[in-house]
């Protein structure tokens, strides 16, 4: 197992704010039309497992194929669809320790620290979000996936190090919440 | 690895989605593959398969036998429902041992909720909405507030600044 290195392929998604992303949903994306919306139930549980799965698809919704394929590259394209693919059980494939690094951090430094952050190798995801005071005080949540649970824990230490060392005195508090299991995970499911 | 990924993963005290097996070396070519961009083309299994060196037949055989036992959670298309006008939202609960699993049930028996995971701390279930319209959030939580008599903590995303989408085998 080796972790993804592959952080350089996506800096555009850095960053995005959420309202921004919100309102530009609201305001430049339609609402899913009718067959877009039928593909989106037809395959929320998944593809068909046989040779050509978008005749299939395109035979259950009654539209060609080539109508299909061309609607599921322009979801792919506007970011409705982030991938089509596999999604691994990440305990089967050997990240067993999978902790939730959670931050204190200066509200007049979160973005740089976060950019920071989510930039490191072993972070799959990294987020600003809000406090509930007065017993949740974390605002950055720093997602970290590896084989061991002391191997999640010397990288939350070095990402402490290293803000100690670029960001002195911006982190108040850390915690680091281990998977205990995977009770769900179906990915979303809109009603039909 | 050492662990045994069918007790790593079993939830501990609640209905897990625990592995059946690990995938064998084979089997994690095509993870690490079908982790790529899937292909749109008429016979996306063989074209993976030409790729590997397998044959369409096994190619989709492993893919089923894998989801059958866990190995993987899905297969298709995963969508950004942000940006159809949706909305995610991770969310939490601090469930007591006693209730622990009535209320994994009841929370899991929604169909807004798209994952949920066991964490060791006072919240200790931490799970994400996801729901066609921003408001449904608010909506999810109130529903299962009172389908649990827990309060829900919500933890909307105010800033991405990375997500990874791929983890290799």
């Amino acid at each position: 197992m080796t972790m993804p290195k592959s952080k350089a392929r996506s800096p555009a998604r850095a960053a995005i704010p959420s309202v921004a992303v919100a309102s530009d949903a609201a305001a430049h994306v339609a609402p899913l039309d009718e067959l877009d919306r039928r593909i989106v139930l037809a395959t929320q549980d998944g593809l068909p497992l046989v040779a050509r799965p978008y005749a299939a698809l395109a035979e259950q919704l009654g539209c060609d194929e080539e109508t299909l394929r061309a609607r599921l590259a322009r979801m792919l394209e506007s970011g409705r669809i982030r991938r089509i693919g596999a999604v691994p059980n990440h305990y089967a494939i050997g990240y067993t320790a999978n902790g939730m690094s959670v931050w204190d951090i200066d509200d007049a430094l979160i973005d740089a620290v976060g950019e920071r952050i989510g930039a490191l190798e072993f972070v799959t995801h990294c987020y600003r979000r809000p406090r509930h005071l007065p017993d949740w005080p974390y605002n950055l949540f720093a997602m970290v996936h590896a084989a061991s649970r002391d191997a999640a824990l010397a990288r939350v230490a070095e990402i402490a190090a290293l803000l100690e060392r670029e960001f002195r005195g911006a982190c108040r508090g850390r915690d680091v919440l281990f998977s205990a299991g995977i009770l769900k995970k179906t990915g979303l499911r809109i009603g039909g | 690895m050492s662990e045994r990924p069918a007790s790593a993963g079993g939830a501990r005290g609640g209905r897990g989605v625990a592995a059946a097996r690990e995938p064998d070396a084979v089997d994690r070519r095509l993870i690490n593959a079908l982790q790529g961009e899937f292909p749109l083309t008429a016979t996306p299994f063989a074209d993976v398969a030409a790729a590997l060196g397998l044959d369409e037949a096994e190619v989709i055989d492993r893919i089923r036998a894998m989801l059958d036992d866990r190995v993987l959670t899905r297969f298709g298309p995963m969508f950004q429902i942000e940006r159809m006008g949706g909305a995610f939202c991770l969310a939490a609960m601090a469930v007591p041992e006693a209730q622990w699993e009535a209320t994994t049930e009841a929370v899991n028996a929604f169909s807004e909720v798209a994952h949920n995971y066991r964490r060791e701390h006072r919240l200790n279930m931490w799970f994400v909405l996801a729901t066609e319209r921003p408001e449904g959030i608010a909506d999810a939580a109130r529903r299962i507030e009172a389908a649990t008599g827990l309060p829900v903590r919500l933890f909307p995303k105010e800033r991405e600044y990375f997500v990874e989408m791929k983890l290799e085998a």
